[in-house]
Order: structure tokens, then sequence, then C-alpha cells
């Protein structure tokens, strides 16, 4: 098997709390091959948007990325570049897209023009090229009328407008990643399916690989190739698409997807997760999820899981799989 | 003429409600925004209406004029055949209390200076319910339990409490005035699945216990699927189609649910099913398009569509506002 794209090994961060640092994304490992897709999974406080953010050396301060953990892209580790070189791979070889396409552009500036200056800060392109070039990724990403909105202001355009140009300015250098943290959850029912389209589009005609970070399991079916959970800054499953939405082996994964209601739970009970989330700092001992899990027994408690495979693409951490483990 | 319906708890007529939109230092007004542009409406004791639609389509603003927390530009509201509008502030005093409200973000709808006795304890001081302060203090703890939070817990600050605790204390303080009528605003949009569960749980308890009508408004197809009895679709402050849940998700009527129904995403990993049907964006609700307001993103539309208002075509389980559902109807009288 070829080198992945992208390989995060034992990522963890923290934040400094009133009794010493607080971990909020504890030793997670992640890897994603070259024009694939990873859906990042969880519920709000899970870490999946601060990893999002680590690998783009973009955790806000006071945070920090601890010693040990590594990420590698494209042959080059991305912790230890300088500054310069590791914004110029935040122009070029990693693209980003946030939630709220409507803080991230600026008000008094076009559309095309805030695009183009993505463009000239990062490739010797003449100004007539460059245009085209921004023309071109307009139409790219279904901007109907490309040339006539090049000088449109944001709050000239749509919600679903806007996420284009967002998504077009992150394509804008060719990425061969994407990351696009919950890119349709701010968006409308009949936008957000023409914004996945777009996405599944853009993957199959560019090859780009894409981080998908997101909460909802019903996009994660639409987009992914791969899945990977998060609870209490920890992956505790990875498969592929089919598997872990057919046939999830964690608790957790479990219960998630049990409490989403369908038509064919109507007229009755969702089945629940009991409790809440614990916030980072307050995380249980043992398998974090265990007060919260039916099928918790002895070692739950006190013996942190480990990662068990259950096939060559799906493993989960759960003291249930894991044979070696008694009673 | 309007005929009511002798059955209907709340029924609403041509509900009517317009913002002005100010602009420059002056802030002059320069026109008007009809957020709500003549609605039809009825619920019927113990069903739970969902009113669904996409941001500014004004279901929030059908809502909040119900309760009179924005006035109406024009219409009429009847409870219990009663009509609302023309009440006084005194004389609708006591309909307050039959209509209550959640809403989407539990956090900004609690006061944090005050403990979680006194946010529940507020609607019985306003409607003088409980002997004395220990007679509602009791009161709280009965109502504390019923939504499955600790009494012991009720002199904390909501701040205190998670995301979905914080929604169970604002379910605890609605009910503590023992309404008819809830208005669910988005009521679980802002919460993680796994929590939205446990309320949506809570919500079918309560409404079997006390038989409580539900207005559930909300963006979410899946959760009106699972939850409600029937549905009212809005686009654009107007109603285009109503129906018993069943139906509407079986066969859709009018083109604009079908889109939403087809923007759903399965769970069903042998499937994927979104397919966007809807042309282009959502038009701002300023300027709304002539004619039909669906027309410019309507994949079925007529030439008509853009020039005529559709007609409301009346069918035995529901109303349909499109030019088509009329063809529909006399189609199927040529089959029959």
């Amino acid at each position: 098997m070829s080198a992945p794209l992208l390989s995060v090994e034992n990522l963890s961060i923290s934040f400094p709390g009133d009794a010493g640092p607080v971990r909020v994304v504890d030793r997670v490992s992640l890897s994603i091959a070259l024009g694939e897709t990873l859906a990042l999974v969880g519920e709000s406080g899970s870490g999946k948007s601060m990893t999002a953010l680590a690998i783009m050396r973009l955790v806000p301060k006071p945070g920090r990325i601890e010693p040990g953990g590594r990420v590698g892209f494209q042959g080059r580790q991305l912790l230890s570049l300088s500054v310069p070189d590791m914004r110029a791979v935040r122009g070029g070889g990693i693209g980003m897209i946030f939630q709220e396409p409507m803080t991230s552009l600026n008000p008094v500036t076009s559309v095309g023009d805030q695009v183009l200056e993505a463009i000239e800060l990062h490739a010797s392109l003449s100004r007539a090229d460059a245009r085209s070039r921004v023309i071109e990724l307009f139409s790219l990403v279904g901007i109907p009328d490309a040339k006539r909105r090049f000088g449109a202001y944001p709050h000239q355009l749509s919600g679903g407008l806007k996420q284009r140009v967002m998504i077009a300015m992150a394509m804008a250098m060719r990425p061969r990643l994407l990351i696009a943290d919950e890119p349709t959850t701010a968006l409308d029912a009949t936008i957000r399916a023409q914004i996945l389209e777009l996405l599944r589009d853009l993957s199959a005609t560019t090859g780009t690989a894409l981080l998908l970070i997101t909460h909802d399991f019903g996009v994660v079916n639409e987009v992914a190739d791969r899945v990977a959970v998060m609870y209490a800054g920890q992956i505790v499953e990875e498969g592929t698409r089919v598997e872990l939405l057919g046939r999830p082996r964690h608790p957790y994964t479990q219960g998630l997807l049990r409490s989403i209601p369908k038509a064919e739970t109507r007229g009755r009970r969702l089945d629940e997760i009991k409790g809440a989330v614990p916030a980072p700092g307050h995380w249980p001992s043992g398998c974090r999820f265990h007060p919260r899990c039916s099928n918790a027994f002895a070692p739950c408690p006190r013996v942190e899981p480990v990662r068990t495979a259950v096939s060559p693409t799906q493993a989960a951490c759960c003291h249930l799989l894991d044979r070696s483990v008694q009673p | 003429m309007t005929v009511l319906s002798a059955d209907a708890l709340l029924e609403i007529r041509h509900l009517r409600t317009s913002f002005p939109i100010r602009s420059g230092v002056l802030q002059r007004v320069r026109g008007h925004v009809r957020a709500v542009d003549g609605v039809d409406l009825t619920i019927f004791p113990g069903e739970t209406l969902a009113l669904v639609g996409e941001s500014g389509c004004g279901k929030t603003t059908v809502g909040r004029s119900i309760l009179r927390l924005i006035e109406p530009t024009g219409g009429n509201i009847w409870f219990r055949g009663v009509e609302l509008s023309s009440l006084s502030a005194d004389a609708f005093h006591p309909y307050r209390r039959q209509i209550q409200i959640i809403m989407q973000d539990p956090g900004s709808a609690l006061d944090p200076r005050f403990s979680v006795r006194d946010v529940i304890a507020e609607g019985l001081e306003a409607f003088s319910i409980g002997a004395d302060a220990a007679a509602r203090t009791a009161r709280v703890a009965e109502l504390m339990r019923s939504v499955s939070l600790d009494p012991a817990t009720m002199w904390r600050y909501p701040h205190e409490f998670s995301g979905g605790q914080r929604q169970r204390i604002c379910i605890a303080r609605a009910l503590a005035v023992d309404p008819t009528l809830l208005i669910c605003d988005e009521a679980t949009s802002a919460l993680d699945v796994s929590i939205q569960a446990q309320i949506l749980n809570l919500l079918a308890d309560l409404q079997a216990a006390r038989r409580l009508t539900y207005l559930f408004i909300t963006h979410d197809l899946g959760v009106v699927r699972y939850f409600a009895t029937r549905v009212a679709v809005m686009y654009l402050g107007r109603i285009v189609e109503t129906g018993p849940v069943e139906r509407i998700f079986a066969s859709p009527r009018h083109p604009y649910t079908k889109a939403l129904l087809a923007s759903i995403p399965s769970l069903d990993p042998a499937r994927r099913s979104t397919r966007p049907t809807a042309l282009g964006d959502v038009p701002s609700p300023e300027r709304p398009p002539p004619g039909c307001h669906y027309h410019p993103r309507c994949p079925e539309r007529l030439e008509s569509c853009s020039r005529a208002d559709p007609p409301v075509v009346a069918f035995p389980d529901g109303i349909c506002r499109c030019v088509l559902a009329d063809a529909g109807g006399q189609a199927r009288t040529h089959a029959a």
C-alpha cells in the first residue's frame, strides 16, 4: 500500500486550566489516502474540530499541541515546519472551509477579488490569468453567472452561494486535501443537498481528498468513504462507511445511530444514551463512555480499552471486543 | 367569509405580519418585509402540528404572533373560539397562561441571575398559582421531577447545567402554569443527537400525561417524520401544503415539499438518497418572486406560475397551493 496523503499520529492538544493543563484531544491517530473522503464524526466537545485545526496548525491560543504528536502530509512533518513553510501548505496543499461562510468573508471586498487575493498570494499569475482562474473556479463550484458574480459583495449573496465562494477559495490552489468543518450545518435543507452533491462531484473530478468534520450521520452517508467516530477527545471506532453505518461495533456508535429519529421508529420511544457528554477535564476513568454505556462491565471503569480490529478496515476501542480482557 | 372548525383548539385566518426595512443614517423606512403573508392554520386538541420550512420562511414569526410577542399586521387568531387579536392586554393575560413557548437556545432563554427554582416559579407568581413561596417551591420540585431533573439542584444557577438539562428547565417553566398549547420553536435543534432523543421522549411522555397540544416549529424533517401527526409546509411567508404526516412523506403534492423530502439524507449505507431538486437559492423575503413564490426554483413550473398567484386547492386531508394540484384534482375526477 502506498503512503497515505495525510497521517496523524498520537496527536494530543491541551489548554491551561486552574489545576494544570486540560486535554481536549487525546492521542488521536488517523490517516487519509489520496482522493479519499474521511468523515470525523462526534458530538459537541468531542475534539473533532480541534483535531482539524491542529492539522492546519491553527489551534487557538492558549491551546497547544503536546510533544510527541506527528502530522505527516505528502512526506513532510507539518508540526516541525517553519511558519512561512506552514503558511505555504495552508494556501497550497491543504484548503479549509468552515461552518459559517458569513463570518469568514470580508464584507467590503467583492467575492471575486477575495478569491483573486488568495491566488495572488500563493501563485505568480498575471492579473488577467488570475481573474480567469477565479471565474473558472466559480463555474467549478456551480456559481451561476460566474462572470457577473465576480464583482458581487458577500451581503448580496445567499448563504448557499457564500459557501460556494468559500469552497472556490479553498480549491483555488488545487489542494490535495480539503478540510471541511460542518460545511452544511448552517445551510437550509434544499441548499445542503446541493452542497453535498458539489463536494461529491469535486472529489470525483479533481481527486481532492476530503476530511469532513460533522455531527450528522446523514451527511456522513452521503459523502464519506471511511468514518472515524470521536468521543471525549478520542477516536473510539473507525471503519468504512458501510461498516460503520451497517454494523457499528462500539456501543457509543450504536447508541448514536439508534437515537436518530427515523420513519421506522415512529410511534416508539427513541433509544436514548443516558446522561450527557462529559466536558474536557471531567473525562471518566477507564473507558470514557462507561458511565453512559448499557453494556459496561467490570473492567470498563478501571482499564482503558485498546483498539481492537474487527475487520481489515474496521476497529473499535471496547472491552467487549477484546478477547484478552476477563470480566 | 370565515368558516371556523368547531373542534379546533387554535384557528389562524389570513395572518399577516410585516416588518419595516430601514436604511441609512436616519433609519428611514424604505419598505416592508411580509414575513407572514396570509397564513391559514388550524390546530386540533392533542395533536402535534409540525410547521416546517427553511430559514426566513416566516415559521418563527407565526409562533410569536400567536403569543403576541410580535403584533400581527392583519388577520385573526381564535383560541377555543375566542378571537385573541382584538383583546386588550389585560383580557389577553389569561390566554398567555394557556399558550406557552420553548425556544431553540435554552442558554439564552434563561436569566443567569435567577436560580432554577426562581426561573420555574416565575410563571406561578405571574398567575398567582400557589398559596405562598413554600407552596410554590413544592410545586417547582414536582415539576422538576416530571422533567427528570433532581429537585435537590433547584437552588443552582442555569449555567451549572448542561444544554439538555437547560432545555428541561425551560420545559418545566412552560409547564408550571399548566398550558394547553405548547409552541416548540426549534426546541431540539441546538442539541446533540443523543440529547435530542431524550428531549423528544420527554415531550412525548408529557403530551400523553397532560394531553398537551404541540405546535412544533422546525426545519428538521427527520424529526417531523418521527414526531408529528400533521404537517404544514411554509415557503416565503405562505403555507404551501398541509396534510397528515404519513401522506405528506408518502406522496407529497407540492413541488417544494417534494424538494424538502428529497433533501433528507438516508442512514442506510446501501443507498445515498439526497437529490437536489430545488433549483438555485432561496430568494430574500424582502423581494419574494411574483406569482407563485416558489416558481424560480420549481422544476415543474408552468409559464403562468410567474404571473398568477397559485390557487389554494382543498383536498379531504389538507391543502396544496399549486396550479398543478388543481390539474391533478381534475385528473382524478376523470379517472373516477
